[in-house]
């Protein structure tokens, strides 16, 4: 584990994000707070829906608007609020200081353009850089994320490129500027797991050698378990657990957390009779119930928990911390 | 050992790559290439293998969905290969297949229930009495409750898709089904219940399904047996005991390492491997692994390795590799 600043490097506040449709508004981030730490590797887990890619996509100011919108909250960046500043400050901070890679490279990579001239454009853009003096940065970032033969791959569009090799180019590219925060949304999910070892390897051995912190986002928990130190689970809009990953996988306290890690298939000694699962399903973020969204689904569930919402503390300074008003042991 | 379900020899299916002036055919996919493999009856045969390997492919052949272009195909005894329009037709009843994708595969503009009663009317099979009261009987086996009848498929979840596409295969009592990756596009607190779903019409309605997933956790739940595929070919076959226990094959073991385990005090060694799949149009020389093999010999670059029997003979594990020598 690394070295823990006291100081974050990221502080969001009560985010809250909607987006307007046809029934009305939806609210896809409710009310969140976390820090981000410099160099760790923070998780955020939850199936889909649960608005872990919003927050992603909020935190450059991404969220496609209309229909989107920040309605509430801080997004702190060393002190700076970046739901305050104008479009032109926050494009100069995206791929600078903040850099995000996607799920499907194949559609975050321009296709027309060959990888060298989407990357010399990024630096470019945020370095005083010749055409040349970047080319040769890009060739040398590129064989950093191990492409072989940089010098003659830089000349190749995306689609000569198998997806493990796509997904180098956009880490490439995202880090090319040395940003102080990575976001990675599902960066390793369309992948193959021989190569997603590959890419998850590159992503840890570069954020060692660039000094950045890693926002890794997934629905995968083994994959946070192997790469994350620290964890938040979403479930519905809201962050239900924030823990150390030996503390998330050890002693979950949100019934959903122990529930999920249940219900994963893993390579077992014994084959099982039958699979644990969380009964029902997710509900309708249009027709949320009033407390505790999990209740529905939840086994130690009471009268309390379908009156009021259980709250995460505020502050998002505590290690770990749960919504729920009986967690576990 | 009773007689096996479904046999499958020596199947190959090779795509056809066109191309040039007069659309020539300048080369061909080797999407399977020569597999061979066994199904007995109400067990699950596992195949496992990372995107482009074949198993989709396969599991296409077998059903004659896709033609092989080699090989047999034999359900029952009966080999399907050559069998006319209207025979295969009638040998469908006995084997469906229930695909990945929950949002691709029922028709959105169908009633569930249309859908769920689809074969029944296709094979014409009883009275229109008797199939409703078939089609109330198959939603209560995957879980759903009847009001999805009158409901059109957006408006369920994948995981319920998923269990309307089960029920669709289910109509015409199969004895065997083919289930693609069936829950690899669904999250994970919903793979468990379809998986669950599945792993009771195994012990309860004695279906065999040959079961085709990338996750090998997935497939350790519901296989009795397992094969490994790497372009094209099997390359490790054994009982879901032994591979797990032992697996053989530097692939085979790649593919264990590469998992990640939700599980922080266990730290295992992981094999990385270099490098991409190879193009299956252009497969490498001598076995096919060799380029990206930690255990690579001199010979592996030149001969094909031999299928080898490293089991008993009623406990077979085989495998095709050099590190375990010639028959």
């Amino acid at each position: 584990m690394s070295v823990r600043d006291d100081r974050p490097l990221l502080s969001v506040r009560n985010l809250i994000i909607e987006f307007m449709t046809r029934y009305g508004p939806v609210r896809a981030v409710d009310g969140i707070s976390f820090d981000v730490y410099p160099n760790e590797t923070l998780g955020i887990v939850g199936e889909s829906g649960c608005g872990k890619t919003v927050t992603g996509l909020s935190l450059l100011r991404l969220i496609p608007s209309p229909p989107g919108r920040i309605v509430a909250g801080e997004i702190l960046l060393q002190g700076r609020d970046l739901t305050k500043i104008s479009e032109d400050e926050m494009q100069s901070l995206r791929g600078d200081e903040i850099s995000m890679i996607f799920q499907e490279p194949m559609t975050a990579l321009n296709p027309v353009l060959t990888v060298g001239t989407q990357m010399i454009d990024v630096l470019t853009r945020h370095r005083p850089l010749n055409r040349r003096q970047a080319k040769t940065e890009a060739i040398e970032m590129l064989s950093k994320v191990g492409i072989p033969v940089p010098k003659k791959r830089i000349n190749e569009y995306p689609h000569e490129m198998s997806g493990g090799m796509r997904q180098r180019v956009m880490i490439a590219m995202a880090l090319s500027c040395s940003p102080k925060l990575l976001i990675a949304d599902e960066p390793t999910t369309a992948l193959d797991v021989t190569t997603q070892a590959q890419v998850l390897e590159q992503i840890l051995k570069l954020q060692e050698e660039f000094n950045m912190a890693v926002i890794l986002i997934t629905h995968d928990l083994g994959v946070v378990a192997e790469t994350c130190q620290r964890a938040l689970v979403m479930y519905c809009g809201e962050i239900v657990e924030r823990a150390s990953i030996e503390a998330l996988f050890e002693t979950p306290q949100h019934p959903y957390s122990q529930g999920l890690l249940d219900s994963i298939p893993k390579l077992r000694e014994e084959k099982l009779g039958e699979l644990p699962i969380i009964p029902g399903m997710v509900p309708d973020l249009l027709h949320l119930p009033a407390g505790c969204r999990f209740a529905d689904r939840c086994s130690r569930v009471t009268d309390e928990c379908r009156l009021q919402r259980p709250h995460l503390d505020a502050q998002a300074a505590a290690p770990s911390a749960v919504a729920c008003f009986h967690p576990l042991d | 050992m009773s007689k096996p379900l479904l046999k499958i020899v020596d199947l190959e299916k090779h795509f056809p790559v066109r191309g040039g002036l007069f659309h020539r055919v300048q080369a061909h996919v080797r999407a399977v290439d020569g597999v061979s493999f066994e199904l007995r009856r109400k067990r699950t045969l596992g195949l496992v293998g990372e995107s482009g390997c074949g198993k989709s492919t396969l599991g296409r052949a077998v059903l004659r969905l896709t033609e092989p272009t080699g090989g047999d195909v034999i359900l029952n005894g009966e080999s399907l290969i050559g069998l006319s329009k209207d025979a295969l037709k009638a040998k469908r009843r006995e084997m469906q297949i229930i695909y990945q994708d929950p949002y691709a595969s029922l028709s959105p503009r169908r009633l569930v229930g249309d859908t769920i009663r689809e074969p029944l009317d296709v094979h014409d099979i009883g009275t229109i009495a008797e199939r409703r009261a078939k089609v109330d009987e198959l939603l209560d086996i995957v879980g759903l409750r009847k009001q999805a009848l009158s409901r059109y498929p957006h408006e369920f979840s994948g995981g319920q898709r998923q269990r309307i596409g089960i029920a669709r295969a289910l109509a015409l009592n199969p004895s065997f089904i083919v289930a693609d990756e069936p829950v690899s596009a669904l999250d994970v607190s919903v793979q468990s219940q379809v998986l669950n779903v599945i792993a009771r019409l195994q012990h309860e309605h004695g279906i065999s399904f040959l079961f085709i997933s990338h996750d090998l956790a997935v497939i350790q739940h519901v296989s009795d047996d397992v094969g490994v595929m790497y372009l094209g070919r099997l390359v490790e076959f054994a009982s879901s005991v032994d591979l797990y226990r032992e697996p053989k094959h530097p692939y085979t073991r790649a593919l264990m390492s590469a998992i990640p385990v939700p599980d922080v005090k266990r730290k295992s060694k992981r094999i990385v491997l270099g490098g991409d799949v190879p193009s299956p149009m252009n497969p490498p020389g001598g076995c096919p692994f060799h380029p990206r093999c930690p255990d690579a010999m001199n010979q592996c670059k030149d001969v094909v390795p031999p299928k080898v029997n490293t089991g008993t003979a009623d406990k077979p594990h085989f495998v095709r590799c050099h590190l375990y020598g010639t028959p």
